[in-house]
């Protein structure tokens, strides 16, 4: 700090320093506690515990004993921990004729939701393709009739599939099921590839024509690799709405077929002895489990994919 | 002449909107033509015809003699880069380069052959490992040519390629292109708004309107005897002044008339006779009118004030008024007048336009 140069540049910037800073300058201080901030947290706090609270008393019922559920405070965190209601509603429970828990259910729920992701998956993303990019003749009508679709409630069609379904012969088989799940994701999801794919800039696709790409080199080596996002978003859609599904399942598979959902009612529902609100509070998680990871471990994609395809269309 | 793209009476509706009309071109080989017009004139959806990307009405397009009219794009031996590059945003530059010769199958060898030239020719060696993401606006704008290049194509189409970049980087690749073209000799076709662009690089300019094309001529003639007043006020910045009035007989001799101040048409090469009484209008380009300039002012001088003077470095716009309208003309950057003041003006009829008022054709 001995050279004089230096030293006299630190004093110019000083004085040009003292000039510029008087009156106020910079970010105006806010006060944190004010009555907008206290406004805008509690209100934040109050949603938050309303959406909260009931999984926490689901999580600290289920880790309880009979006796200390029947003292009755349901919010008072568990005196002894205790797995056994857990370990009964995943493998001795009773659902109707079976007393093997949820185990067969979750089983089963995974052999129709995997299969018929992927199904819909593949067939409403190569839809939105076509629709997208190749304006075939009676593409506007397709699409229409194919969104119409999405509004017609299921119940109405509930008998007309029974119907189908048991003259080609896989009523009350996991493929039958697995085909109704793929047919009634189909417009939601064609709907969600099709914008998703006229978001994607059409030059693009131009580029790939005049180099000579096809229908399926096009789709499979330029629009697919773009469109991870979307395909996230259609695989959870379709994860947790395949999970969930209660009627169809009920409706269209036997009772060794039938996903964890409805095994879920039987254990809940079952009138004979005495309510076991830890079994049932543990079956209930269980059964949320899957699209709450699916969730977890995709949310940030999820809602690229929601923004993205929802920019255009 | 060899013709490489013959254009025959094409049509294309889309619905009940007609887009381009009866429309005919031919085009020389090694060509470098400037479709040019405001936006949707018509002249981006006729690009994509002869592309072959959207399905015409009516008509037929030839190129290089061939009847290419049902035919798909990559068969029509054209390579097109668009407005937004349109790199394919997975594959490295090399994969965006190879992409069609890998569709068409082509040997490995040849195609490293290829890419090799074209990364040489446009200087994009440097890059050919990195993803378009990595790229600026020009690079990206090179590897979408060198994907043309590599397919070695008959025809080049170019859809707005440098309306994306900013002004510096615009005419640093305005030169390139032409530069391309001259080592190339390929026939080119270019889409622009930009009449800097079209004038720079084309031999030739169709200027399009409501998907007819107004005038094709080389550039000088269509700056200097724009065909009809669509024309003559789209091309140049700032535009043409126009005069409206009549054509008057002044002692035996036709002259132009405008709220009773009269202009000699002495030196204007009229291609029709000149009939007295017709409603006519006048255009001048901001540079053909001479201020205070003693030799050149000729013998007609008009006396007019300065109104405001826009300085532009190498030019001086002055705006002014004579004879009831507004005109701007163009003097050298190091003239300056300042507003208000009062200037001598001369009109050189040699360079000037003549149009009817009704059919708006030039005269």
């Amino acid at each position: 700090m001995s050279n004089p140069v230096t030293l006299k540049n630190v004093n110019g910037g000083a004085a040009l320093t003292e000039k510029t800073l008087s009156g106020p300058s910079g970010r105006k201080p806010r006060r944190v506690i004010s009555g907008r901030n206290i406004m805008l947290y509690g209100t934040l706090f109050v949603a938050a515990a309303y959406y909260l609270l009931p999984l926490y008393v689901m999580i600290v019922t289920s880790l309880k004993g009979m006796p200390e559920i029947r003292l009755g405070n349901i919010f008072s965190p568990p005196l002894e921990i205790t797995f056994e209601p857990w370990v009964k509603a995943w493998a001795t429970a009773c659902t109707g004729l079976n007393c093997d828990g949820l185990s067969r259910g979750f089983w089963n729920s995974v052999r129709i939701t995997v299969p018929s992701t992927i199904l819909s998956i593949a067939i409403a993303s190569v839809n939105g393709y076509a629709l997208a990019n190749w304006r075939f003749k009676g593409a506007d009508l397709f699409f229409s009739i194919l969104v119409i679709g999405a509004f017609i409630p299921y119940q109405v069609m509930i008998y007309p599939i029974v119907i189908v379904l048991r003259e080609i012969g896989i009523y009350g088989t996991l493929t039958g099921l697995i085909l109704v799940h793929s047919i009634f994701g189909m417009p939601i999801l064609t709907l969600l590839f099709r914008n998703y794919f006229a978001s994607l800039p059409v030059e693009l696709f131009k580029a790939a024509r005049i180099d000579g790409a096809g229908f399926w080199q096009i789709f499979l080596r330029i629009m697919l690799p773009m469109s991870l996002p979307i395909f996230v978003v259609a695989m959870i859609l379709q994860v947790t709405g395949i999970w969930n599904d209660f009627l169809f399942g009920v409706v269209f598979t036997r009772p060794e077929y039938y996903p964890m959902t409805v095994q879920l009612n039987n254990i809940v529902n079952s009138v004979q002895g005495v309510k076991e609100y830890n079994v049932n509070m543990a079956a209930t998680i269980l059964t949320g489990l899957v699209p709450l990871i699916v969730y977890f471990v995709s949310g940030r994609l999820f809602v690229r994919g929601i923004a993205a395809g929802a920019v255009k269309g | 002449m060899n013709s490489s793209v013959s254009i025959k009476d094409l049509s294309l509706d889309f619905g009940a909107v007609t887009v381009l009309k009866n429309l005919n071109l031919e085009i020389n080989d090694g060509e470098f033509l400037v479709l040019l017009g405001s936006s949707g004139c018509g002249k981006s959806t006729l690009l994509n015809c002869i592309a072959g990307l959207l399905d015409i009405t009516e008509g037929q397009i030839f190129i290089k003699n061939k009847n290419v009219t049902w035919e798909e794009p990559k068969d029509r031996g054209i390579g097109m880069v668009f407005q937004s590059y349109a790199l394919y945003p997975q594959m490295t530059v090399e994969k965006n380069l190879s992409f069609g010769l890998r569709v068409a199958k082509v040997p490995q060898d040849e195609i490293n052959k290829r890419i090799a030239r074209a990364a040489e020719i446009l200087q994009i060696q440097p890059l050919l490992k990195r993803k378009p993401a990595e790229l600026s606006g020009g690079q990206r704008q090179r590897v979408a040519i060198g994907r043309a290049l590599v397919r070695d194509v008959d025809v080049f189409l170019f859809d707005e390629p440098l309306s994306n970049l900013d002004a510096k980087l615009r005419s640093e690749l305005r030169v390139e292109i032409k530069r391309l073209h001259q080592s190339l000799k390929n026939t080119m076709i270019y889409v622009t708004h930009d009449q800097i662009e079209a004038l720079t690089l084309a031999d030739r300019i169709a200027i399009m309107k409501n998907g007819v094309i107004m005038q094709l001529d080389d550039p000088t003639t269509i700056y200097n005897e724009p065909r009809n007043l669509f024309v003559a006020g789209f091309i140049g910045s700032p535009s043409m002044n126009f005069l409206k009035g009549e054509l008057v007989n002044r002692e035996g001799k036709i002259v132009f008339a405008t709220n009773d101040v009269l202009f000699s048409l002495d030196g204007y090469k009229a291609g029709e006779a000149l009939e007295v009484g017709r409603k006519v209008v006048l255009g001048v380009r901001p540079e053909h009118i001479k201020v205070n300039e003693a030799t050149a002012l000729g013998a007609e001088i008009h006396d007019a004030t300065v109104d405001i003077e826009e300085p532009m470095g190498a030019d001086n716009l002055l705006w002014l008024k004579h004879a009831g309208h507004t005109m701007s003309v163009r003097v050298n950057g190091a003239r300056r007048f300042g507003p208000g003041s009062a200037v001598k003006l001369g009109f050189d009829m040699s360079v000037a336009s003549l149009f009817d008022a009704q059919t708006e054709l030039r005269i």
